[in-house]
């Protein structure tokens, strides 16, 4: 009985094209899926235990999702909702990013202070490197030879040959990074601080500092603006950094690294995902157990929906 | 010397590390404690571990290690432990020619024999929340990790208030720390506007265990109309008798049902599990105030390390009192040492033994320069002059 509306709802929706965001709720074990035509929530997908970080593959064919609590990588079809396989990902994996070679994944282990690298295809462990203690964000140069992997307590961004899987850097950064993303060109990358308040941003080629950015909100106590998780515009003008408990987004001039404006979201804003057209903005918000939907154009907050509790990751399937 | 080793560390932070260190910077850490019986407690189902303290220490130590392995930064910390009836006089001393960085784990009058030994020591106390080391009898080479008393009663009444219960009874137990909670208790009710409507000392020799159901409900049928009961009773002693057992249906804080501290081993938001966990793995135990104090302690110190670059306990006091100073703590905010008398900021979590109930400073107490100020002494109620205010 329980099951009918379930399937009832796949049913429906498997043969649409529409564009969707996926959201993964820490605490219901689910993943929201809105359709992005509707601004509604079509399904809601069983996965493992304590769904974080989620990410496609790159022709969408496949879902991956880090189920921490199952110490899993959990492979879904997106058609269908249906487990896949699971991939060895070492234990309480949070964060992975997908290779540019679409076939190796690398994986944060939060509670084991390593980067996991794991072959998609042949389901194998690759190689484990020893990072700094809770490993957390992780980003890809866009050339693919370049992983970072940044650690909470140690507060630093690790730099690691994809070739060698050797650490050939280490950024200090403020307390408890927590996301890191390499701009479009490769030239830059940019790590979060949730206790330091900061984002820094360091020239790639020579891991030099570029700036630190950071946000001031009337009425909001500086301690608690964290910025989280963030995203680029496909031209490279804006950034937009969600601050957490301070229940706003920031959008931030990429060439000034000055902050232009803040919008306001649901509380505890985690991370966000782009609509395929890059007009709307999807903002996790992890309290409030909803998500802000920004028009971007606008910079204006037009919609809430309410998903599962605590919602974390969220990614664009087209 | 170390000055320049310092500078090196500073530059290999931009430095590819694939290269070998060039030389590694020490950081030897002494934890000195003097050992204390804890006063015996009519219940033997939470023994006081004998390792409390010293395991957050070693925990932090853990992780900084790792830091310091990316840095080129050489933690140790190395336990010195006096029995009671010991010589501390001259345990402090040999530690003392040994490392200038001290986590100390003591009663209040050993701390200050201790700072007053070594001025140019920088020494985190894990151990003591007596308010006059933060007033009158503060340190200038003593900082406090260890929440203070005052912070957790302030905590306790900001939740309180919150919920609109504000006449409360409460039980004081015979100890003399027991009554100097309750005196704190009374300054922060008037501070929160909680009214403290009837007090009793707690004077039972019975074998609770035995009697619990017809003592408590006796002894808490004389207060007059009240919305919560409170419980000053340090040790834990007789407290987790008190819940449920009232003649009144009325909740119980403090000591016992809900209780402040610096923390608790429900907290999971924040990243705090994974500290939990961490901890548990390591200590076998969940992780008690003291063993947070203690982590925090060797936290805060590496935390100055790797920002300064430097291991002398000037430079690292000036580091850990200065605005550049972040620690996180695992409570949702980031942590900074009072520059008026050395106590670190934190928030303190009001728990029950199931779950956090709320974390103070409580939405709606504000302050004028960090929230967090509005628990504990504030710089115009703390008369410490030693460092500089």
């Amino acid at each position: 009985m329980r099951l009918l509306p379930l399937l009832l709802c796949s049913a429906l929706v498997t043969p649409a094209t529409a564009a969707e965001i996926w959201v993964t709720n820490e605490k219901d074990d689910t993943i929201s899926v809105i359709d992005i035509a509707t601004l509604e929530v079509t399904r809601t997908i069983p996965t493992g235990e304590r769904p974080r970080g989620i990410t496609f593959s790159h022709d969408f064919s496949r879902v991956y999702i880090c189920a921490s609590d199952s110490n899993a990588v959990q492979v879904m079809d997106p058609a269908t909702g249906q487990i896949l396989n699971d991939l060895p990902s070492g234990e309480d994996p949070e964060q992975f990013v997908p290779h540019p070679d679409d076939r190796h994944l690398w994986i944060a282990n939060e509670n084991d202070a390593v980067t996991t690298v794991v072959d998609t295809e042949s389901r194998s462990v690759v190689a484990q490197i020893n990072v700094g203690i809770e490993p957390e964000g992780m980003a890809v140069s866009p050339d693919g030879k370049t992983v970072i992997t940044t650690s909470e307590t140690t507060s630093m961004a690790h730099w690691i040959d994809t070739a060698t899987h050797q650490i050939y850097a280490n950024s200090l950064v403020d307390a408890r990074p927590r996301h890191a993303e390499f701009t479009a060109d490769g030239a830059e990358l940019w790590v979060s601080s949730e206790i330091g308040g900061t984002v820094s941003v360091f020239k790639a080629a020579d891991q030099s500092p570029l700036a630190k950015i950071k946000f001031e909100i009337p009425g909001v106590h500086p301690d608690l603006i964290q910025p989280v998780g963030f995203e680029f515009t496909p031209d490279g003008t804006t950034a937009f950094v969600a601050l957490g408990p301070a229940n706003h987004v920031a959008v931030v001039d990429m060439q000034s690294f000055k902050v232009r404006d803040y919008i306001l979201t649901g509380r505890r804003v985690w991370h966000l995902a782009f609509s395929p057209d890059h007009s709307q903005l999807f903002t996790t918000n992890g309290v409030s157990g909803d998500v802000t939907v920004i028009d971007v154009a606008s910079e204006k907050p037009v919609k809430t929906i309410k998903v599962g509790r605590f919602p974390w990751g969220a990614a664009m399937r087209p | 010397m170390s000055l320049k080793i310092a500078m090196v560390t500073a530059m290999l932070c931009l430095v590819p590390a694939a290269l070998p260190a060039l030389a590694d910077l020490p950081v030897p850490m002494i934890y000195l404690r003097q050992e204390v019986t804890p006063p015996s407690t009519l219940s033997e189902l939470d023994p006081v571990p004998e390792d409390q303290g010293v395991q957050g220490a070693m925990l932090a130590l853990k992780d900084s290690r790792t830091t310091g392995a990316f840095l080129g930064q050489d933690y140790s910390l190395d336990l010195v432990s006096v029995p009671e009836g010991g010589d501390f006089a001259s345990a402090a001393r040999e530690a003392l020619s040994r490392s200038r960085l001290i986590v100390a784990d003591m009663p209040a009058e050993t701390l200050l024999q201790l700072a007053d030994m070594a001025p140019d020591a920088l020494i985190l106390d894990v151990a003591t929340g007596d308010p006059r080391l933060r007033s009158a009898d503060c340190r200038a080479n003593v900082l406090h990790t260890a929440l203070e008393d005052g912070a957790r009663a302030d905590a306790l009444m900001q939740v309180l208030q919150r919920k609109r219960w504000t006449k409360a009874a409460m039980i004081v137990g015979p100890r003399i720390a027991d009554r100097a909670f309750a005196g704190e208790l009374a300054r922060a009710a008037r501070k929160f506007g909680v009214r403290i409507v009837d007090e009793k000392d707690w004077t039972f020799d019975t074998d609770l265990r035995r009697s619990t159901a017809t003592e408590i409900p006796l002894f808490t049928q004389g207060f007059p109309e009240h919305d919560v009961v409170l419980v000053a009773d340090e040790a834990a002693d007789f407290a987790r008798y008190i819940p449920d057992n009232t003649w009144a249906p009325r909740p119980v804080a403090g000591a016992a049902g809900m209780v402040p501290a610096a923390w608790s081993p429900v907290l999971e938001q924040w990243g705090a599990s994974q500290l939990q966990q961490r901890f548990a793995a390591q200590a076998g135990r969940p992780m008690r105030p003291r063993d947070y104090a203690g982590w925090l302690a060797v936290r805060a110190i590496a935390e100055s390390v790797t920002r300064s670059g430097s291991a002398d306990p000037a430079t690292l006091r000036a580091y850990m009192l200065s605005d550049a100073f972040a620690l996180d703590g695992f409570q949702g905010r980031s942590l900074s040492f009072r520059p008026w008398n050395g106590q670190l900021r934190q928030p303190v979590p009001v728990a029950n033994d199931r779950a956090l109930i709320d974390l103070a400073p409580v939405e709606g107490f504000l302050h004028q320069v960090n929230e967090m100020d509005t628990l504990g002494l504030d710089r115009p109620e703390s008369a410490c002059t030693a460092f500089g205010g």
